[in-house]
């Protein structure tokens, strides 16, 4: 039952060492463990999203995986996003087309979106849509979502 | 002045932490030493508890205690306090912290273990044995009144918990006068919170002063404050309760809940902070829900189409428990006769005892559900009669000219409702013009030529909102010139930091970057009642108003005595106080705070009282009304049954926009919301009571892939009964929009097929409904 490892991984960049119960997943781990309270569990089984981190470049739900199984990965996580200080272009267009509200579920959009946008730099609004099919959010009806991510494959075309 | 921030669809102040996850919600705090609580709940919905063994849990790895509501003698027994005590209901139906006799719902919690984390919790909680005595399980509604139906509480009588009822005007003059009487049974579900965040509480208790200390994930502080104060014997002094970021409300964060209590009392208990988080699971099955209503009603109608009567009954699915006293079927009764001028109604409301979770409000509470059915009336007279269903609308709507409108229906407080302003007619000709009405026939062809039934939904409501009494605001000039407003009112995304934020920044000269909203803690601000029922803008942003314009003459007052110049000849711009046409004679607000702050030895100003800052609370005294109609295209597959709703278009009307982005988002939201309950959210339990769709495979939430964008036209009719003219937009895009879908699908299917009932409707049922051969 107390059977626990020793994890390392890098977080955001920054090199991360913790012991921890095998059983402890890899959400409760980084919050708990490594006290990156900026990834939310939201239901734990799975279906809402609001865990999503990425793992070795692919979001992963962070609720369905050990810790154990990062060790050794790089882990970005919403935390990370920011620059200096300065806002994403992702996080400064769900501000401005008000895409969150009480906040909850965002961080796993934003990670979710963050590794879509790489992958499909100019997507359409039905491929937004599917990206975060598997993200659920009860305030926003998505809309002001869906066109922060539009906003963002804009004007990194333009730039 | 500067520009005006009031009306301005400035960006939230809040974002900027809340997107680089510096957002702190209740499990993000970690007091030092906390230890963690699991629950166990009861597997049967109805039973009499015969013997708890807590003997190996207590033998495992990391715990600390195992409780049983036994083991809080020295500091609490019974049942907790009625919230909110209604006559007619005996009570209290409270539900004790940990239940200790009769379980009456699955998921009751019975026992407690605090561990050192929350897997050893569970962990322990998992060997606690129950053995319960299965008693008759009341699980359906629609029997559950029938005189050989098993009770739901023993104690009882039967399962009737009270019958309330509204009516007016001459109904069965009205009836017999009518030239059309039309009878209709309709079934309205509505689902579960599924706030993204769960529930949470933390607390904390110090013997010797005997403080409680609390953060809960809750729209009610101060009434989680009020109530667990009182069931403890403690001064509401001594607790302190705060609302950290909540991840969302809706509706069953307002209630009070036992685990909130069974926290409190193991802090008591063990001296140490216990924090205990709800898993979803746990969500499905002790957060309250609001589920089902039967409504048997007539509606009369005269030829021409106009409605004149309704009159009926409905059964309201109250569950096991009434934390929250009659507030849900109130709300329904208040939410008559919606927009319409009707000449007489004639309602009562059974509220039914299940072995079900309690139902409270859930995002409209009751008036999508008495919306969906007045809707549901009036299309079934405009069939009736082979009348548009607009037509049934424009010629029954209370119009402009009649405002303010006496319904005939009673407040809570027993006044006379009378809807103070707005224009229904126009908000449906508006809706009705920019889905392209007109245009409609053309795109159903174009629909059918590709096998698909196109079908155009309306629907139109009025939402009471601005309940009073108050939510009160303290604003403040700090020394160093920045505006600090302090609320009771607890936030669940709402935006309340930036909302007040542009009110108090207008009204003082600053801009929006320099205040600060700090809101829902006890321990800042003395009262405060709770974020529901639309009504925050309304109150609280009235009291910022109030407070601030007090604290602008204080600082006129303050800067005419130092600068030696009239009140009248004075301006406020960027936190600088200055003589109209002579800008340099002049003094910041900073200093101003300062000068009122007191220097030991030192008199004051001019006599001012101390302190840059004021309190307010403006009083609602009357309920103020926002509007709106719906209209939206769903796309039919006559094979599958499958429901694309293709354009979604709001026409509402809450007043004053203080924020545009913000009252949109709390539309679009509520909207989806109501897309839900129209189509997915479902949450079933079998006939023993047992919840049988408990997870997300199981219960279906609104998913970005299936969503429409919501287009949102305001019209702006400012209420005359606050100073800001606002009215509250939190639950208006929820409570027409489960209305409207039906419609549009009933109109899909056509003319000659079945009307609709109830929701939600499934993919299956709505193939089931299409008959293949005529298309």
């Amino acid at each position: 039952m107390s059977d626990t490892r020793t994890i390392s991984l890098t977080l955001n960049g920054a090199a991360k060492t913790a012991e921890t119960d095998v059983r402890v997943n890899l959400a409760d781990f980084l919050r708990h463990s490594l006290e990156a309270t900026g990834t939310h569990v939201g239901c734990e089984h799975g279906v809402c999203g609001a865990c999503t981190v990425i793992v070795d470049g692919q979001p992963v739900r962070a609720c369905l995986m050990l810790a154990v199984q990062a060790d050794g990965s790089t882990v970005e996580t919403v935390e990370g996003l920011a620059t200096d200080g300065a806002l994403s272009d992702l996080q400064a267009a769900f501000s401005r087309h008000h895409g969150l509200q009480c906040g909850f579920c965002t961080p796993g959009m934003l990670m979710t979106l963050h590794a879509f946008l790489k992958e499909v730099p100019n997507p359409s609004e039905t491929e937004v849509r599917e990206a975060i099919s598997g993200n659920i959010c009860r305030c926003t009806g998505y809309q002001g979502i869906v066109a922060a991510a539009l906003d963002v494959a804009a004007s990194r075309k333009g730039a | 002045m500067g520009a005006r921030l009031f009306g301005a669809s400035v960006q939230r102040l809040e974002d900027a932490r809340l997107v680089t996850g510096r957002g702190r919600y209740v499990d993000d705090i970690h007091p030092a030493g906390v230890v963690h609580a699991a629950f166990v709940r009861s597997s049967l919905a109805h039973g009499l508890i015969q013997s708890i063994d807590t003997s190996v849990a207590r033998t495992m790895p990391g715990v600390l205690a195992v409780y049983v509501m036994s083991d809080f003698a020295a500091f609490a027994s019974g049942p907790l306090p009625q919230l909110a005590p209604h006559p007619l209901i005996q009570g209290p139906i409270t539900y004790e912290p940990l239940a200790s006799g009769e379980v009456r719902h699955v998921g009751e919690a019975i026992a407690m273990v605090l561990a050192t984390s929350r897997a050893e919790a569970e962990d322990a909680a998992e060997r606690i044995n129950l053995d319960i005595e299965p008693l008759p399980v009341a699980a359906d509604l629609a029997h559950a009144l029938d005189p050989d139906a098993p009770k739901a509480r023993s104690e009882r009588a039967d399962n009737r918990l009270a019958t309330l009822k509204t009516a007016f005007g001459d109904v069965a003059g009205t009836f017999a006068r009518a030239d059309h009487v039309l009878k209709e049974t309709f079934t309205v579900h509505r689902g579960g919170c599924h706030s993204m965040e769960t529930r949470g509480v933390i607390a904390t208790f110090d013997a010797d002063d005997r403080r409680l200390e609390m953060w809960t994930s809750s729209q009610s502080p101060y009434l989680v404050r009020r109530n667990l104060a009182s069931y403890f014997g403690l001064d509401e002094s001594a607790v302190r309760v705060r609302a950290p970021d909540v991840g969302g409300g809706f509706g069953p964060k307002a209630a009070v809940y036992p685990e909130e209590a069974a926290v409190a009392l193991a802090a008591m208990m063990t001296g140490k902070p216990v924090k205990w988080i709800e898993d979803r699971s746990e969500h499905f099955l002790a957060t309250t829900q609001q589920r089902d209503q039967i409504w048997e009603l007539e509606v009369a109608a005269s030829n021409d189409g106009r409605l004149l009567g309704v009159r009926g009954r409905c059964l309201h699915d109250n569950g096991a428990y009434a934390p929250y006293g009659a507030i849900l079927p109130a709300t329904a009764l208040g939410s008559f006769p919606g927009p319409y001028a009707l000449e007489a109604l004639d309602i009562s409301i059974d509220i039914v005892l299940t072995n079900l979770v309690p139902t409270t409000p859930v995002r409209g509470a009751s008036r999508p559900s008495v919306a969906f059915v007045l809707e549901r009336l009036a299309d079934r007279v405009a069939r009736h009669l082979g009348l548009p269903r607009e037509e049934i609308r424009r010629r029954s709507f209370i119009r402009v000219e009649q405002m303010p409108y006496v319904t005939g229906t009673k407040a809570r407080d027993g006044s006379p409702i009378s809807y103070d302003s707005g224009d229904y007619t126009a908000a449906l000709n508006l809706v009705l013009d920019k889905i392209d009405a007109d245009g409609f026939a053309a795109r159903r062809a174009e629909a059918a030529s590709r096998g698909k039934l196109l079908g155009l939904g309306l629907a139109s409501c009025v939402e009471d909102t601005g309940l009073g009494p108050f939510e009160g605001a303290t604003v403040r000039v700090s020394s160093r010139g920045r505006v600090i407003v302090t609320t009771g009112a607890a936030s669940q995304g709402q935006g309340h930091q930036t909302t007040l934020a542009q009110i108090a920044a207008d009204a003082l000269g600053v801009s929006l970057e320099n205040v600060s909203v700090e809101a829902a803690d006890s321990g800042k601000f003395p009262l405060g009642i709770s974020t529901i029922a639309s009504r925050v803008a309304v109150t609280a942003g009235s009291s910022v108003e109030l407070a601030a314009q007090q604290v602008r003459r204080k600082a006129l007052k303050t800067a005419s005595h130092l600068l030696e110049a009239a009140e009248d000849d004075l301006e406020i711009e960027n936190g600088v106080v200055f003589v109209k046409g002579a800008s340099d004679v002049k003094v910041t607000l900073a200093t101003l705070a300062q000068s009122l702050a007191g220097t030991a030895g030192m008199r004051l100003p001019g006599g001012i009282e101390p302190d840059l800052a004021a309190t307010a609370y403006f009083e609602s005294t009357a309920l103020t009304f926002a509007h709106g109609s719906n209209a939206c295209e769903v796309e039919v597959d006559p094979e599958t049954g499958d429901v694309r709703i293709t354009r979604y278009v709001v026409a509402h009307d809450c007043g004053r926009l203080i924020n545009p982005l913000i009252v949109d988002g709390q539309i679009r939201g509520g909207v989806i919301h109501g897309i839900g309950n129209a189509l997915y959210e479902r949450m079933i339990h079998d006939d023993q009571g047992q919840p049988l769709t408990a997870t997300y495979a199981d219960y279906l939430l609104p998913m970005a892939s299936e969503m429409p964008n919501i287009e949102i036209y305001h019209l702006e009719s400012p209420s005359p009964r606050n100073p800001l003219g606002v009215k509250g937009a939190g639950e208006g895009g929820t409570i027409p929009a489960a209305a409207c879908v039906i419609s549009a699908i009933e109109d899909a299917i056509g003319p000659g097929g079945t009307f609709l009932r109830h929701h939600p409707i499934s993919f299956e049922e709505v193939a089931g409904l299409i008959d293949t051969r005529t298309i």
